[in-house]
């Protein structure tokens, strides 16, 4: 009896995940008509703005995640070996980006880095693109120092730094060479995680005027019919392959743990 | 005299461990909180930086008040769906006597599905439930039924619901599942020993141990439904009236016509998520001291 309900609430529950994706699908392949063909994706694929949009949130993926790597690691890092009574100041900063929408964030950023401020970031798009990736490496906040400070918690930090100041490293010797490498798991789910929020981000770069991909996404949906789904499964497919690696290189660390 | 004190004893050290963490702290004051700051003070501005509450006082219009009622019932509806069915999902794998090899793959699925939110979502919903869509066509051609003489729009209040649904659920799951895992097979044993059956059970004992989860998950669900834009403004473009997509429209194009009543729009966001995590942190506090 009891099986029989968990079967029921896991098929219905699924069925519910299922169809979305199988309709996001199915659509995307009706673009000729009578029968299944990939020429939706090829429109998307010979779209210069597609790849244009995407390189561009792809690289400030890719800055996010060195802002986000650069900030979080050092810090968690200090907290846990020299100022324990700083933490719940940090983790409560850290879990304010799930308090405070996203959008709110960027109206602030609008206002407080327009062209008359004291930073005025919002006046070149050199200076926004910077706006962005600090917004970006915002939202991620809470999900990189998560991360990086269980992956501290499974190695004794202060042994570590002893034995590596006694053999005589800098500080950054120890941050790059020593506690680097041994929270690299941890930093590349974070990376990971990061890279799928980036992709598909549409608040922040729309009203920042960036020509981001989900601001390119949201034009293609209100003027196309067969490619905004023929996008949805790409960017389904992005966001799998973001959260596959992640757990790829979680079971490759314990594999390696367990061996050693 | 400073200087007769006698030297033993804890002298006054600069606090330099604190340089630890100021690059962080930097980051911090200018990317989150000034630019915070400055929505919570412009909400009590005039245009000329003046105190004043008009502002506050000019969010009670029928448009900006049935947009906050929308958004709350919204955020209300799908955090309560989303915790009861991601609940019951995340419970039938764990305690249903499924076998082993689901847990893993819906747990991933999670990850995805809860990331899979914003623009790409409301297309898969429009390809699916949308005039068009897959099940909207299927369920006319195949049974007759004509989901939009019934009255059902994808671009409504109840769309948005199922649309939201599909990233409430996993994250409920994905929080949800280590905390069912927490609960110790023993717990139920002494129950029984002492007679409950599994109803009394789970609301005597299961229940208010996982009590403080649940609400914080509530929490946190009921401002991600609340904050986010891209989903409703793909889905439905920039004339739902709802508290994000206004001040969406505000940022754009000031069509409130007074810029600081748009920092008090956003002002009233702030708080609303903020209560709802302050309520969470209370209870959770009150729950605690019962569960010692």
């Amino acid at each position: 009896m009891m099986r029989l309900v968990a079967w029921g609430t896991l098929v219905l529950g699924c069925l519910y995940f299922l169809l979305p994706l199988l309709g996001m699908t199915e659509f995307s392949l009706k673009m000729r008509r009578g029968e299944y063909s990939l020429d939706a994706y090829r429109v998307v694929f010979a779209d210069p703005r597609f790849w244009e949009t995407f390189g561009y949130s792809l690289a400030l993926s890719a800055a996010t995640i060195v802002v986000g790597v650069v900030l979080v690691v050092p810090t968690a890092y200090w907290v846990r070996l020299r100022l324990p009574q700083a933490r719940p100041f940090v983790e409560f900063v850290t879990l304010l980006p799930l308090v405070i929408p996203a959008i709110v964030i960027v109206f602030g950023y609008i206002r407080l880095y327009n062209t008359s401020s004291f930073l005025p970031l919002t006046g070149s798009a050199f200076g926004t693109d910077i706006l962005l990736t600090m917004g970006y490496a915002t939202l991620a906040l809470p999900y990189m120092y998560r991360s990086v400070d269980t992956g501290l918690r499974t190695i004794d930090v202060g042994v570590l730094t002893e034995a590596a100041q006694s053999l005589g490293a800098g500080w950054f010797t120890i941050l790059a060479r020593i506690i680097l490498p041994n929270v690299m798991v941890a930093v590349l789910s974070g990376a990971f995680l990061t890279l799928a929020i980036v992709m598909g981000e549409f608040t922040m770069a729309a009203l920042l005027n960036r020509p981001a991909f989900g601001p390119y996404m949201q034009l293609l949906g209100a003027n196309r019919a067969y490619e905004p789904p023929a996008l949805a499964v790409i960017a389904f497919a992005i966001t799998w392959g973001c959260m596959g690696l992640m757990q790829l290189v979680t079971r490759f660390a314990k594999h390696e743990r367990a061996k050693a | 005299m400073a200087d007769d004190r006698p030297a033993q004893g804890p002298r006054f050290r600069w606090p330099v461990e604190w340089l630890g963490i100021l690059p962080f702290a930097v980051f911090a004051v200018l990317f989150l909180i000034l630019p915070t700051m400055k929505i919570v003070v412009g909400a009590f501005q005039t245009p000329e930086g003046g105190f004043t509450f008009q502002n506050i006082i000019e969010l009670n219009t029928d448009s900006i008040r049935s947009a906050y009622w929308t958004s709350i019932k919204l955020s209300f509806v799908t955090a309560l769906l989303g915790c009861a069915v991601g609940f019951a999902m995340a419970a039938a794998v764990v305690f249903g006597g499924l076998p082993k090899g689901i847990r893993s793959p819906l747990l991933t699925f999670s990850g995805v599905a809860s990331n899979f939110a914003g623009v790409p979502l409301a297309f898969a919903f429009i390809a699916t439930l949308g005039p068009v869509g897959l099940v909207t066509v299927w369920l006319r051609t195949e049974f007759g039924i004509n989901l939009r003489a019934m009255g059902f729009n994808l671009l409504s209040f109840w769309g948005l619901v199922i649309t939201y649904l599909f990233f409430q659920i996993p994250l409920m799951i994905l929080i949800i599942t280590p905390a069912l895992d927490g609960l110790k097979r023993e717990w139920r044993e002494a129950a029984a020993v002492l007679g409950a059956t599994g109803v009394q059970y789970w609301r005597m004992v299961a229940l208010p141990i996982l009590f403080p989860s649940i609400l914080g998950t509530f929490a946190l669900l009921f401002a991600n439904a609340f904050g986010a834009v891209a989903t409703a403004f793909a889905l439905t473009g920039p004339q739902l009236n709802i508290v994000p997509i206004k001040l969406f429209a505000q940022i754009r194009g000031d069509v409130l016509g007074n810029p600081n009543l748009g920092y008090a729009l956003a002002f009233g966001m702030i708080v609303i998520t903020a209560a709802a995590n302050f309520l969470y942190i209370w209870l959770r506090v009150r729950s605690e001291r019962w569960l010692k």
